[in-house]
């Protein structure tokens, strides 16, 4: 019994190492955003300490159920344990988990201590059950003032702007985000209703709207493509089914499009998603 | 070993307890902590196979996105109406699943069940502290579930169109609000649902607090002669802890409970913002509420949760061990001192479900930083397991071969929370299917494990028939490579950026990879679950044809083992037992046998020291 265990740890062993650096078929989407390799450069950090950790681990437990099985009227060693021993797993592993830790914050420091940069562009986003939307400021770069009290469904004023505003009048709301590469964006997250999550894989970012909160991010996009933005909140029976598409421009593409008023906007989008196939 | 203890001797007579003579009072009302305890392991084997079957139901939509499956029309005849599982139905699904599996599985069994009927015995007295609340406990545990059930057959006793196609409500085991707390308005389920669901969670919580207050004072006063707090068996010393755990955590969640309550059937606004846009309709009777309010609540007592899953199978993990290792247990006071570090700490750590909730982000990193040192009392408990194994001479009985694995099994679900214990690396892994690999392995599976353990183990001693070995290898064999088929690949499909409680993957087309992983994942539940059923039938078959048992089937070394199998109604025949040693002397150079009762005078230093 203790070979057999040993083998299947052994099996488990080899095995998770093949899942985790022998095959690329299941693995992180490529990142396109800034601070994304950084993400990626600690997961790898945390993945060589785990790795390791995981395998001696699972290996040393398969080795002493191997060598260990009971034998004949042998008695086994009688010993209480070693205050030596416990002293150094104790510091080696607390040095090693408090250095990872502190590793661990440099990219959400980064993230969300900093604010964005002076010319970040910003977007508002609101989102509802199962519907991300997208407020731009139009061609005159001032957002419309918008309160619940005006949101209306029916009328697709679904972000609720104030029909009064001026500001407001060439704002577009639509249900794409077009971001322009190479250039910080802010965006401003809104819930109209429960919680949902903004999550782009692709940028190595996610973060929650919560009703009654507007909560600022910033990131830059560094490739031009179409890519998915799931949310990753529990919100309600179509939560699975609320997604939106994230469409990375070029600069030039993204300022011809932000300086269009709301139905050339939305036809321009259109255009431009046809333009960038998934 | 059949020898007889001097406890039982006829002197002890006078003070001995009659058993109540009557069937209800024997065992339906009972006061006997042992009928209570094996009261607590039924309602978690009841739970434990529902909540089965419900993932079973998932698995199948997760594995065939769409089919028709005629049996679910006959299961479901109005939310499965044309056989296929509806998303509103998967969530229901997924929050039974979660609820009943979380409380009325991970936290009754191991704590309620064996704690209950093992605490007293093994510190030497005639019952808990309590008797009337310790069952008092377990029928409030039982109504706790009797109004989860409801949820289920809802529309059969009442007319109630949102409840039609679901069984119970769709937010997910953590209920986060404004989502369980709008209603129907937020979807199907979340009204009456969500009632139905909260007050079995405040029920529990009630039923939790008794419970913890009873193992506390039990454990802390009735000890006998000679057992210092140093010679109590790990298991002990687990339950206590998990009881200090629930004592301190469940009252918040019950106030949490409540608040939500209120905020359905009062108008109270607690977890309720102003300006709330649902479902096509401006809420004007709701304002000032902070949904983030919930989750504080919910999970400063659903991290300790975690513990209060977990603590009891690493203490049982550790008896077991040293048992049929044949060795004391590597580090005593390091494992006690563990134990206590990860329940405190567990204290400070909720903040790391919330890293991109919208709280402060300063708070995130201190959070962060407390998550991981957790690691340490983690690590510290496993390379003592793995030194209590060092030059042992193992007995691969059914109880090692699962406390083994939960060693395994706690590496593999500890370890992954290195990553999400990160800032930086939750923000891509948080709410992906990483997450549910990481607490299934780590809560779940190992806790289960646990359960599994302290079954095979304390079977004969519990029903004074032994549990048939064959089986209970099979058993293992399956459930180990069966676990650890599903939820490793769950890692890897969370990395690739699959989101948790979606009802289907299929819409994603980054995710297209992992479809044939989720096939493959359902295949193995199926064969996993496949083997529960033999562990089903070995454990009712064992009870009554089962080889008969005798006092210390496993030569160990506790008090549990000097009485007879199964024991009396008081336990220990009137007269309390002396303790003259540790609780783990196994091997002892010079002494007759490798194992020295804890009551054995033979040698020993006097009772007291």
């Amino acid at each position: 019994m203790g070979k057999l265990i040993a083998l299947l740890l052994v099996i488990l062993a080899v095995g998770t190492a093949y899942l985790f650096i022998g095959q690329n078929l299941w693995w992180f989407p490529h990142n396109i955003s800034t601070h994304g390799q950084a993400i990626d450069d600690q997961f790898m950090r945390t993945l060589v300490v785990v790795g390791v950790a995981f395998t001696l681990a699972q290996l040393a437990l398969g080795y002493v159920v191997f060598r260990f099985g009971s034998r004949g009227n042998e008695r086994a060693t009688y010993s209480h344990g070693s205050n030596k021993l416990e002293a150094v797993w104790t510091v080696a592993t607390a040095v090693i988990f408090v250095a990872l830790a502190i590793l661990g914050q440099r990219v959400w420091i980064s993230l969300h201590l900093n604010a964005a940069a002076d010319g970040a562009y910003k977007i508002e986003v609101v989102a509802q059950q199962f519907q991300w939307n997208f407020h731009y400021p139009g061609p005159d770069g001032v957002f419309g003032r918008s309160e619940p009290q005006f949101i209306n469904d029916s009328a697709l004023n679904y972000v609720g702007l104030d029909p009064a505003d001026p500001n407001g009048k060439d704002d577009a709301q639509v249900t794409t985000l077009a971001i322009p590469k190479d250039r910080e964006v802010e965006l401003t997250l809104r819930s109209k209703d429960v919680i949902h999550s903004f999550f782009a894989p692709v940028l190595r970012f996610k973060q929650d709207t919560v009703p009654g909160m507007a909560i600022r991010v910033h990131f830059t996009a560094t490739e031009t493509g179409r890519y998915d933005i799931p949310c990753a909140e529990l919100c309600g029976s179509l939560h699975y089914n609320m997604k939106s598409s994230l469409l990375v421009v070029t600069q030039d593409e993204f300022q011809s499009l932000v300086s269009l008023p709301e139905e050339k906007f939305k036809d321009r989008l259109n255009e431009l998603m046809a333009q960038y196939q998934q | 070993m059949a020898e007889v203890h001097p406890a039982h001797g006829a002197h002890g007579e006078i003070h001995r307890h009659e058993p109540p003579k009557g069937f209800i009072r024997k065992y339906i009302f009972s006061l006997d902590h042992k009928v209570i305890g094996i009261q607590y392991y039924l309602l978690a084997l009841f739970s434990v196979f529902v909540g089965m079957f419900l993932s079973v139901l998932m698995r199948i939509e997760l594995g065939w996105p769409g089919h028709e499956w005629s049996f679910l029309k006959t299961i479901f005849p109005n939310a499965a109406a044309n056989g296929t599982i509806s998303p509103e139905l998967y969530l229901s699904l997924l929050t039974m699943h979660g609820t009943m599996m979380v409380f009325f599985v991970l936290t009754t069994a191991p704590q309620g069940g064996f704690g209950n009927y093992f605490l007293p015995i093994q510190i030497g007295a005639d019952d808990m502290a309590f008797p009337l609340l310790n069952a008092m406990s377990f029928w409030i545990t039982f109504l706790a579930l009797a109004v989860l059930i409801l949820a289920f057959g809802y529309t059969l006793f009442f007319n109630d169109p949102n409840m039609e196609k679901v069984i119970g409500p769709i937010g997910g085991w953590t209920g986060y609000a404004p989502l369980s707390a709008l209603g129907d308005a937020a979807g199907p389920g979340q009204g009456m649902g969500v009632v139905l669901w909260v007050s079995s969670i405040a029920l529990f919580c009630i039923a939790s607090l008794l419970g913890a207050l009873n193992f506390i004072t039990t454990m802390l006063n009735m000890r006998v002669r000679g057992l210092s707090l140093m010679r109590l068996p790990l298991t002990c010393w687990a339950w206590f802890t998990t009881a200090v755990l629930a004592l301190l955590s469940f009252p918040v969640l019950l106030a949490g409970g409540i608040l939500l309550l209120l905020d359905h059937l009062a108008g109270t606004s607690f977890f309720i913002p102003g300006g709330e846009y649902v479902n096509g309709q401006l809420i004007k009777e709701h304002s000032g509420g902070s949904p983030i309010l919930w989750q504080h609540l919910f999970w400063f007592f659903g991290h300790p949760e975690v513990y209060i899953a977990i603590l009891p199978g690493m203490g049982l993990t550790s008896h077991v061990l040293s048992t049929f290792a044949r060795k004391p247990i590597f580090g005593y006071r390091a494992m006690v001192y563990a134990i206590f570090a990860i329940g405190l700490l567990g204290f400070f750590v909720w903040g790391h479900h919330m890293f991109i909730s919208g709280m402060s982000p300063y708070t995130s990193i201190a959070f962060s930083l407390i998550t991981l040192t957790i690691g340490v009392p983690s690590a510290i408990k496993t390379f003592n397991w793995l030194g209590t194994l060092w030059g042992a001479r193992i007995r691969f009985t059914s109880p090692m071969l699962f406390a083994i694995g939960f060693v395994s099994l706690f590496v593999s679900g500890g370890i992954t929370g290195l990553f999400l214990g990160q800032t930086s690396i939750d923000i891509q892994l948080h709410d992906t299917y990483f997450v549910v690999g990481h607490f299934h392995l780590i809560m779940g599976v190992a806790a289960i494990f646990g359960m599994f353990a302290g079954t095979y183990f304390w079977f004969p001693k519990m029903f004074g028939r032994m549990m048939n070995e064959g089986m209970g290898k099979i058993h293992f064999l399956f459930t180990f490579i069966g676990v650890n088929a599903i939820f490793i690949p769950f890692h890897v499909m969370g990395m690739a950026g699959a989101p948790r409680r979606y009802a289907s993957h299929a819409g994603l087309a980054y995710l297209a990879s992992v479809m044939p992983l989720h096939r493959f994942i359902s295949y193995m539940v199926f064969i996993t679950v496949g083997a529960q059923l033999i562990f089903l039938f070995n454990l009712i078959w064992s009870m009554f044809k089962g080889k008969k048992a005798s006092e210390n089937p496993w030569e160990a070394t506790t008090l549990e083992w000097t009485i007879p199998s199964p024991p009396p109604h008081d336990n220990f025949a009137g007269i309390a037992p002396v303790v003259y040693r540790g609780p783990y002397e196994f091997s002892v150079p010079g002494a007759p046998n490798d194992f020295s009762m804890q009551t054995d005078p033979e040698g020993a230093e006097a009772p007291g020291h």
